[in-house]
């Protein structure tokens, strides 16, 4: 085992807080270098410069090894290195490909924001650690894809690693010709010399593997950018328009069987007993064998893998939580009455007289449902295993099948998939772990597991649940003070857990966007309250500010009324952080904030600040015959800058739809274990009809470069209960909103 | 047992049981995998095909039922080098996030624009509301339907 894999197991928190453990920082040597993956099986006459580049005769292959959600991350990393490598993503002898799971590809802004240090917060202090987690990240070597730090992680990296390849070609083109550096251009894969000859890259890869890499690598201001930061189409828009994309779901091996499994519905619980006589008489059914708490089906078409599973008699054991959803409701409310686990933010003293009376607010659990079914293919022989699946931690999904398969773990091979749709649900290995397990059954034959949409439903490991109380004080027209007391079940130890990873630690998740929020309130206390026992947890799009978001901007918005302030320009005048102050300003002008509106309309804002980006939106809403309509939303977003604004304007638009959407109408409750709904007749979140105009404004003035995967998703929620409140004067504290009042 | 239909203009014969989905007969007899698998219930509109000119989740289409019928699919509409013009317009919006509901958004768009050449956005609600995008891609998927009907006018 290796010294990072020991230090993973030892002592690392990955989100919640990643140095404690993490001032064993110094005991490694964090500046090691891992391996470049790619010198592995470097195919004949084949070079690499780097773990993301490799030029051949055959071309140019750029690894791109975040795993694509749909967020276009795939696209993004590549024109992040073509960037400086001097290639166009359009050239016929350029591809792009995940790459092999790797060290090499360790996610360092990974754990960034799990700190506990505000993201706004730029003192020495919070600089230092999230240097530190970082270089822990690094040395930790684990690859992932989530937190919205795919972009600040590759922002300079990948740009480096294109320089570092171009510079080199350039020298090796500089020796062979006679030339001085500065008498040569690159452009389209050659370097281009005065008198305008144009020689490929592939031509001088090998002399240039062999030059010194420059020492130090001036990267090209954005002014001079031709890629970035302007529109770009898409590497996979084409065959995502022509039924061409294979996902993991659709592929297909030679000799391949099908299966399908049949779990506990109660998620975790074991099987008592089963008769698979009916199923085996299904014909086409091959065979019935166990995977971990449930039963899989081998067939011969994945159809007649379904009928088999449904054609299985189990006796289930009992759920190992919480079976009840009252129950769960009542836990949190008991821990809102015990002490805090922590409080985040404790500044100014909470006036001692009698103001806003304690209000409570719920989220419930939610699941990802992603439009494609879990699935993975899997080939599992003596010596190697190989499994094509999407996953957002493929080293660690290697590392479980070759504990399961017994194969050796450098003789796994993960082949990291386009997925359709996840928001988080594949940084989980449940389909991971059963197809290991089938394979392993049917060792030589390859096997393609595909879930049933309610299979997966049924095993999604929901968003956290939450509560809140919060209370409050106004005086001369203004909001004097908020205390907000949140209480959720620690989303990192629960998806840690199921990893293998320690965590330690209050978990920042069941206050984040609530602890961090920049306004200057005289009087600011947010504490969380943890909760045990309840159902296993994972992260969900936008993670704990999905909930804590909501509480916190609701809350606030109540005092400001009270106050009888005015909602944006209350907020404008808390707000002590630029690029937040920006968007609540954008929002504002955007959407005409002020200007009369009809009888039954309305107009919410809320702002949150989440993976560093803030995110202010303001939601008109207007009632009609039909119902309440949710009619436009104006967001702006502060990234820092924006590297793609068409896949930008996209991922806020479906950020804010899947916020409101899951505000209206979706909710998982238990009864019994079992996880409700199992298909889309509900949960389905906004369809065509329900959706609103969204205008949208990237701004560009946060020092840092962020993602925009998740922040648009928690201020939609708590700007559309705004705006509920604004028309009807009805104020929604429980989501789902459809709950209690009719949507059109 | 045998069923003969046309997919994308070429005769079919297969051999499967009556009940199989259409959906299953595409992905898993046929390897037409462009045809998604979302629900299995008509739920979500992910699976959607064109039978006899007409859009159908094809998850709820038994093999049986399609015996002499014209089925048309994703790959049949269009290809990456001879695009259809709702997939132009796709193309051009750049709708597709995750793109997994996208080749049903587009099979149920053509054959509203088939039938309406031009679309209202009620018109165009009511022919969309079946086909669940999780992505939230909507704005650009209306965007992108006006802008086929403009390529289909034109
Ligand atoms: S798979 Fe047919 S409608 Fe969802
Ligand atoms: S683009 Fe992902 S479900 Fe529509």
């Amino acid at each position: 085992m290796s010294k990072a894999t020991r230090l993973t197991r030892r002592a690392v928190i990955v989100g919640s807080l990643a140095v404690t453990g993490g001032l064993a920082v110094g005991i490694y040597a964090l500046n090691r270098d891992w391996p470049n993956p790619l010198e592995e099986d470097l195919p004949e006459g084949a070079v690499t410069f780097n773990p993301w580049i490799l030029i051949s005769e055959a071309g140019i292959t750029l690894m791109a090894p975040h795993t694509d959600l749909g967020q276009g991350i795939r696209h993004l990393q590549a024109a992040l290195i073509a960037e400086e490598l001097d290639v166009d993503l359009d050239q016929p002898e350029v591809t792009v490909e995940p790459g092999p799971a790797a060290p090499a590809y360790a996610n360092r802004a990974l754990a960034a924001e799990g700190l506990p240090f505000m993201s706004q917060d730029q003192g020495t202090v919070a600089t230092i650690a999230r240097a530190a987690s970082a270089r822990l990240m690094g040395a930790l070597g684990l690859q992932g894809t989530g937190g919205s730090s795919s972009t600040p992680d590759s922002y300079v990296k990948l740009r480096e690693a294109g320089a570092m390849a171009r510079e080199m070609l350039k020298a090796a083109a500089a020796y062979r010709e006679n030339l001085a550096m500065t008498d040569l251009r690159t452009e389209r894969g050659t370097v281009i010399l005065p008198d305008g000859r144009a020689l490929p890259y592939a031509e001088l890869a090998e002399a240039a593997a062999r030059e010194l890499p420059p020492r130090e690598i001036a990267l090209r201001a954005p002014s001079q950018w031709r890629l970035l930061g302007r529109p770009m189409q898409r590497l996979d828009i084409l065959a995502k328009s022509t039924g061409t994309l294979d996902y993991g779901i659709d592929l297909t091996r030679e000799g391949m069987v099908h299966a399908t499994v049949k779990l506990n519905p109660r998620p975790g619980g074991d099987v008592l007993s089963h008769d698979d006589s009916a199923a085996l008489a299904v014909p086409g059914v091959s065979r019935v064998l166990p995977v971990s708490n449930g039963l899989a089906v081998v067939a011969d078409s994945t159809w007649t893998a379904f009928k088999g599973a449904e054609a299985l008699v189990c006796d289930w054991g009992p759920a190992p939580f919480l079976p009840e959803q009252a129950d769960h409701w009542a836990a949190l409310a008991t821990a809102l009455e015990g002490p805090p686990e922590k409080v985040w933010r404790d500044t100014g003293a909470q006036p001692d007289r009698p103001g806003m009376p304690p209000r409570d607010y719920r989220a419930p659990y939610l699941a990802h449902a992603p439009l494609e079914p879990l699935s993975a293919l899997i080939h599992v022989t003596e010596a190697r295993c190989d499994i094509w699946v999407s996953s957002q931690f493929p080293g660690l999904a290697e590392q479980k099948v070759a504990a399961i398969t017994g194969v050796p773990r450098e003789a796994v091979h993960l082949h990291n998939q386009y997925s359709g749709g996840s928001f988080g649900h594949r940084l989980e290995f449940e389909n991971i772990i059963r197809a290991a397990e089938i394979g392993t059954a049917m060792r030589g034959t390859p096997v393609k597991l595909t879930y049933t949409r309610e299979e997966d439903m049924a095993h999604d490991f929901p968003r956290q649940i939450a509560m809140a109380r919060a209370s409050g004080q106004v005086a001369d027209g203004q909001v004097q003070a908020l205390d907000l007391a949140i209480a959720a079940p620690s989303v990192t130890a629960s998806q840690m857990g199921r990893i293998g990873f320690a965590s330690a630690g209050a978990d920042s998740q069941t206050v984040a966007g609530a602890w961090s929020m920049p306004y200057a309130l005289p009087a600011l206390r947010v504490a969380g309250h943890a909760v045990a026992d309840l159902a296993p947890v994972s992260s969900w799009r936008s993670v704990g500010a999905s909930t804590a978001g909501f509480f916190a901007e609701s809350a606030l918005d109540e005092l400001i009324h009270e106050a009888g302030a005015d909602p944006l320009a209350e907020r404008l005048r808390l707000c002590d952080y630029a690029p937040a102050r920006a968007c609540l300003e954008a929002v504002g002008e955007m959407s005409d904030w002020g200007s009369p509106l009809p009888e039954g309309t309305g107009r919410g804002v809320a702002m949150v600040l989440s993976f560093g980006t803030p995110v202010a939106e303001v939601v008109e809403v207007h009632q009609t015959d039909a119902g309440l309509r949710i009619a436009k939303v104006w967001v702006a977003a502060d990234v820092g800058r924006v590297l793609d604004p068409v896949n930008f304007e996209n991922l806020v638009q479906g950020g804010v739809i899947w916020g409101l959407g899951h505000a209206v109408n979706c909710e998982v409750t238990y009864a019994d274990g079992i996880a409700e709904p199992t298909n889309y007749y509900a949960h389905a979140g906004l369809r065509m009809p329900q959706a609103p105009e969204i205008f949208v404004r990237g701004l560009e003035t946060g020092a840092e470069v962020r993602g925009i995967g998740e922040p648009p998703v928690p201020p939609a929620a708590p700007a559309l209960a705004n705006a509920i409140f604004a028309a009807t004067g009805q104020r929604l504290r429980e989501m789902p909103f459809a709950n209690f009042i009719d949507f059109a | 047992m045998k069923i003969g239909f046309t997919v994308n203009g070429t005769p079919q014969e297969v051999e499967v049981a009556a009940d199989m989905p259409l959906l299953w007969v595409l992905r898993d007899v046929l390897g037409l995998t462009g045809t998604k698998y979302g629900c299995g219930a008509a739920l979500c509109g992910a699976c959607t095909v064109h039978m006899d000119g007409e859009a159908v989740r094809s998850c709820q289409v038994w093999a049986e039922e399609v015996a002499g019928r014209e089925v048309v699919t994703i790959e049949g509409l269009g290809r990456p080098e001879a695009l259809h013009a709702v997939q132009e317009a796709w193309v051009e919006q750049q709708v597709a996030q995750c793109g997994y509901c996208q080749s049903g958004q587009i099979m149920q768009a053509a054959a509203l624009l088939a039938e309406t050449p031009a679309p209202s956005d009620a018109e165009i609600d009511a022919a969309m509301e079946g086909n669940l995008c999780r992505c939230g891609t909507y704005p650009r998927i209306r965007a992108a339907i006006h802008a086929a009907a403009a390529k289909l006018e034109g």
